[in-house]
């Protein structure tokens, strides 16, 4: 089903676009001697892929060079056609919250802020995302209503929120202002298996709105029905433990 | 959303420490203040010990040491002067006014000053004022005595008392002149200048409690009763140093050399502002050592804020790694986090600003009262001003250690939060 929907190419007149994400032959090496070396790996526009690893298998370090968190010490990882490991400073800053939608595991949000100040976090940021998003209270609004926020809580302090309700503020906050890829960094993790079910379908009926790629990460194999792919962290990569790479 | 705004949301979610941290800055801030305005004063009030007098005349002697003893009535002089040449000085010209000093009594640990009713209308202090009588009037018998506000406090004497002066300077040495006791008729308004630690009786009833004495000791089998005194001449020989006002200022070095060149004996004749501040330069090395200390204070806060804000950027790492992901650059995060040490010195230096000015108001009087020492309340100079920009650029620097560490950690912590 989702194969055809990933047919329907909006972007230009290309039948096949560049993808989202591509990653050629990236290698990172923490200090300690922890490395980890990514062999090819693509994302297409708009699409589902869920990421297998677990834990501690090196999906934070993958997840950092995607974002340009880390730089690679070699290789190209093209996100929305630029080569991140090329830019510097605070222009990487500038162009991850230009391009990515970013959820954590959990302790998403300022806790003292609101969730509506929550969601608004990116668009101190991005430009491009503030453009984007018109008027912004009322798109955040918009978002946290979608994602069955309650309008009665969008003033509340975010600490004050339960614990799902804090992924879905955090869910608003990724996809505000239409960033071209949402990375989740298990995401369900700190939810009951019911509540990671409701939030989940909520998330990709967003992100199929906002015509955003997903890139998920996670050791749950249930999810994996919702996505267009899933990926093992095994497949494209390898980890060393010892020796630099 | 504008940063000042996310770091004053976020202060204000720590606002606990936040708060303690501003008091305690304030607190530095207030005492160094305070410190520096006591210095002020009291360089001032030292500097305003004695005005209107344009010269201090005494036996040849170094200019401070006249200072010491004439005003301060601390040491004792070398020589005196002849009374020959003090109405010869006296007699010049230039002369408007002079005023008499003659020392060597005491009575209980107070220096007993022989002088003329001239000194409570001549001497002046803090720039123009004169002395006021709290109780009673000025010297009119020979012997009636006016006392300081010390004196009179220290040793609760009232107007109409009877006092017994003794010989010599020691603490309740000497021998009395107990024969010959004086009546309290005035006491003098505090001043906070040596002014208030003397007894002052006058130039005549110097010489009349020692018309039965000789060289330091009374002499024997000879007693000469006080009705007695009253019809002997009582001129002085000689007195202890005289102060000298003069016409017109433009004949003050004039007449100081007339003085220091004087053929009849060796003289010296001094400015006591001049004086004041030779003097004070020798007591500046204790004034540097408070204003040293203070600054230490002031250097323990800022130490203080340090230490908070790197204790504060444990719990806020997950806020460092949310503005990360969401675009905040390092730089931004320095300065968030200068930008909150900054409110917090600046908030901290306004605050000890409000408290230095709040006891001032409080206490101003009472330390006139009690010290003599009077604290003008103005705007802060420009001195203050610096310390205070100090103080918030130091706050704002303080900052530059817990940014450099979040930097270094947000890198580390990428995108993994853990709480």
């Amino acid at each position: 089903m989702r194969a055809t929907l990933i047919g329907i190419r909006r972007f230009s007149g290309l039948s096949d676009p560049a993808p989202s994400l591509s990653i050629r032959d990236a290698a990172f090496s923490w200090e300690g001697g922890f490395g980890i070396e990514i062999a090819d790996f693509d994302l297409k526009a708009r699409e589902r892929v869920l990421l297998l690893g677990p834990s501690g298998g090196g999906k934070s370090t993958f997840l950092n060079l995607v974002a340009g968190i880390t730089t690679p010490s070699r290789g190209r990882i093209d996100v929305l056609g630029t080569d991140i490991a090329r830019l510097r400073g605070a222009r990487v800053d500038r162009f991850r919250v230009d391009s990515f939608g970013i959820i954590f595991q959990m302790f998403n949000l300022m806790p003292w802020l609101s969730a509506l100040d929550n969601v608004l976090v990116p668009l101190r940021f991005s430009r491009l995302r503030r453009r984007r998003a018109g008027d912004a209270r009322a798109e955040a609004s918009r978002l946290l209503g979608a994602l069955g926020i309650d309008a009665a809580l969008f003033n509340q302090r975010a600490g004050t929120l339960s614990v799902g309700q804090q992924q879905r503020v955090a869910a608003a906050r990724a996809l505000i202002g239409g960033p071209g890829i949402i990375l989740a960094d298990e995401p369900t993790s700190a939810l009951d298996r019911a509540n990671a079910r409701a939030f989940l379908d909520l998330l990709l009926a967003e992100q199929e709105t906002a015509q955003a790629a997903l890139l998920m990460v996670s050791h749950d194999e249930t999810l994996a029905d919702a996505f267009d792919r899933v990926v093992r962290l095994d497949d494209i990569a390898r980890v060393s433990g010892g020796v630099a790479a | 959303m504008s940063l000042l705004r996310l770091a004053l949301l976020s202060l204000w979610n720590r606002r606990l420490t936040a708060i303690l941290t501003i008091l305690g800055i304030a607190l530095s801030v207030t005492l160094f203040l305070s410190v520096e305005k006591l210095r002020t004063g009291a360089r001032e009030s030292f500097a305003n010990t004695i005005s209107g007098t344009d010269l201090i005349v005494g036996a040849r002697a170094g200019d401070v040491q006249l200072l010491l003893y004439s005003v301060f009535r601390i040491g004792d002089a070398t020589n005196n002067i002849t009374w020959e040449s003090y109405q010869d000085i006296a007699g010049r010209s230039e002369v408007d006014w002079i005023v008499p000093i003659s020392l060597g009594d005491s009575h209980r640990g107070y220096r007993v000053v022989g002088t003329t009713a001239g000194f409570f209308d001549h001497y002046r202090y803090r720039r123009d004022t004169g002395l006021r009588f709290g109780a009673g009037t000025t010297l009119d018998d020979l012997f009636d005595t006016v006392i300081g506000a010390d004196v009179a406090m220290a040793l609760d004497y009232q107007v109409g008392d009877r006092i017994v002066v003794s010989h010599g300077t020691g603490r309740g040495g000497g021998a009395g002149h107990d024969d010959k006791p004086f009546r309290v008729t005035g006491i003098l308004d505090r001043t906070g200048t040596p002014v208030d630690r003397a007894v002052y009786v006058s130039l005549e009833a110097i010489e009349a409690i020692h018309v039965d004495w000789q060289g330091g000791g009374r002499v024997e089998g000879l007693k000469i009763p006080v009705e007695r005194v009253r019809n002997m001449d009582l001129t002085p020989g000689t007195v202890t140093a005289a102060l000298v006002g003069l016409k017109s200022r433009i004949t003050t070095f004039r007449f100081q050399r007339f003085v220091n060149e004087y053929d009849e004996e060796p003289l010296t004749a001094i400015l006591p502002g001049v004086a004041l501040s030779n003097l004070w330069s020798l007591v500046g090395v204790a004034e540097r050592a408070l204003s040293a200390v203070s600054l230490m204070v002031v250097v323990t806060a800022l130490l203080g804020l340090v230490t908070t804000l790197l204790a504060s950027l444990e719990e806020r790492r997950r806020e460092m790694a949310i503005l990360r992901a969401n675009g905040a650059s390092p730089r931004t995060i320095s300065v968030l986090l200068t930008a909150e040490s900054g409110l917090i010195a600046l908030a901290g230096a306004l605050l000890g600003l409000v408290f230095l000015y709040v006891l001032l108001f409080a206490l101003q009087p009472l330390l006139d009262a009690r010290f003599g020492l009077y604290l003008k309340v103005d705007a802060p100079n420009l001195r203050d001003c610096t310390i205070l920009g100090i103080v918030v650029l130091a706050g704002m620097a303080a900052g530059f250690i817990p940014a450099w560490r979040a930097y270094r950690r947000s890198l580390a912590d990428g995108m993994s939060i853990r709480s």
